[in-house]
């Protein structure tokens, strides 16, 4: 709508979806949770959401306004596919999957194969986002962001981290440091193998978090650009994947 | 260039018919431009400063990024329809901005009226820190906000006062 206004776009026809009530079902259940296209930033946070996925609550109140909040939809942040996107280095943690629908049927796409660079997707040009579906997940998780101010703000760093305790896994999704949102894969692994599951509090030591972040830092793909410069990336990504996982593990 | 489009909106309780416009119109154009209703104000045309804001079914949004044409069937409300008991008395909200002196130039002004109203019926007492996130999205180049934050407690207060008073 930004590109409308200021005449970067001049569409001759628009599809309008948010009367489609499909779109904006949402259900949270022991195969995980389901979310349509439509549901709204503000919607993420509500009880429910917020308590299934609750970095995926985190991560939507850091964008923009409540105006913008109660406009702007998960659907649109995914297809937008911007590396800035506040709720993808969530979903990445999360390993989840997108529901697309075109003129052919339907399909499933893992979310790390959705995006295919800087606001480009696997998407065929018929193609819409119908859901996200998210795997279980019993853990703490965390969402951090950096940028020059608390709200309305585009993030300059942002790092999700979800801890499974289950399955003792550790998923880390970083934004604004790289083409897409990444995962940090050695982190993770390196995470995995020094927590102690049976304690986490006591585990979190200079070896863990330490050894963490600089495995986290060394996994971003940061660029100079009129936001920051790749070297103040690659340092707030480090200090943020540090504060995350204390916090993911000071939970217990 | 598309085929001109005409549609029928429901602004402040009345239906408007929009005649010949062209499909990639924002709602606060047609507002100001077509029905002529100028309260909601045209600054960023971004979502960026909040003085376009109004109500679409009840939900707070800028009305520089709804496309008007996807309106129709929503019920949109203005600063315009913003009164006190149908009539053209102030709202608490915009009383409690005269008293505390939260005016300076007014042009953020219908759009912060229309924010904290949003605010004021989900939290009924809220912390500085709840006002102050609701507000974010609203600027003012004037006032430093000092007197827009106490205007807020002051609409608060009374709305407690006035419960408590009820409630007796």
């Amino acid at each position: 709508m930004v590109d409308v206004n200021f005449a970067r776009r001049r569409p001759s026809s628009v599809i309008a979806l948010h009367n489609v009530g499909e779109l904006r079902e949402r259900s949270v259940g022991d195969v995980g949770v389901t979310i349509g296209a439509g549901v709204t930033y503000t919607e993420l946070q509500d009880r429910e959401l917020a308590t299934a996925v609750p970095a995926l609550a985190q991560a939507a109140r850091t964008v923009g306004s409540p105006q913008i909040r109660n406009a702007g939809t998960i659907g649109g942040n995914i297809g937008t596919a911007s590396p800035a996107g506040d709720t993808l280095p969530v979903l990445v943690a999360l390993d989840a999957v997108v529901d697309v629908q075109g003129v052919g049927g339907t399909r499933e796409v893992p979310i790390d194969e959705l995006f295919t660079g800087p606001k480009r997707t696997a998407l065929a040009a018929h193609e819409v986002i119908t859901a996200v579906r998210v795997p279980p997940c019993r853990g703490p998780q965390e969402f951090l962001k950096v940028g020059t101010r608390n709200a309305m703000i585009i993030a300059t760093v942002s790092v999700a981290l979800v801890l499974d305790r289950d399955a003792r896994t550790v998923r880390v999704g970083l934004g604004a440091v790289g083409p897409v949102a990444l995962r940090a894969v050695e982190a993770e692994r390196f995470a995995e193998a020094t927590i102690d599951w049976d304690d986490p509090v006591r585990s979190a030591d200079a070896t863990l978090l330490t050894g963490f972040a600089d495995r986290v830092a060394d996994a971003a793909r940061p660029i100079d650009d009129h936001r920051s410069t790749a070297g103040y990336r690659r340092h707030a990504v480090q200090i943020l994947a540090r504060r995350a996982l204390q916090r993911a593990c000071s939970h217990g | 260039m598309a085929d001109p489009l005409s549609y029928r909106i429901r602004v402040n309780g009345q239906s408007h018919d929009v005649c010949d416009a062209w499909i990639g119109e924002s709602l606060l154009f047609v507002l100001r431009e077509r029905l002529g209703l100028s309260g909601a104000k045209n600054a960023c045309e971004q979502g960026e400063c909040g003085s376009c804001s109004v109500f679409v079914d009840g939900q707070l949004v800028c009305s520089c990024l709804v496309l008007a044409a996807t309106v129709p069937g929503a019920e949109v409300v203005t600063i315009e329809g913003l009164t006190a008991g149908g009539g053209t008395a102030l709202t608490d909200v915009q009383q409690a901005f005269l008293d505390e002196g939260a005016v300076q130039c007014g042009f953020c002004t219908p759009g912060l009226v229309m924010t904290v109203h949003d605010l004021l019926e989900r939290d009924t007492l809220p912390s500085e820190l709840a006002v102050r996130e609701a507000l974010a999205g609203n600027l003012c180049r004037c006032t430093g906000y000092g007197r827009i934050l106490a205007a807020v407690a002051r609409a608060a207060s009374g709305r407690a006062g006035t419960n408590r008073d009820s409630a007796r």
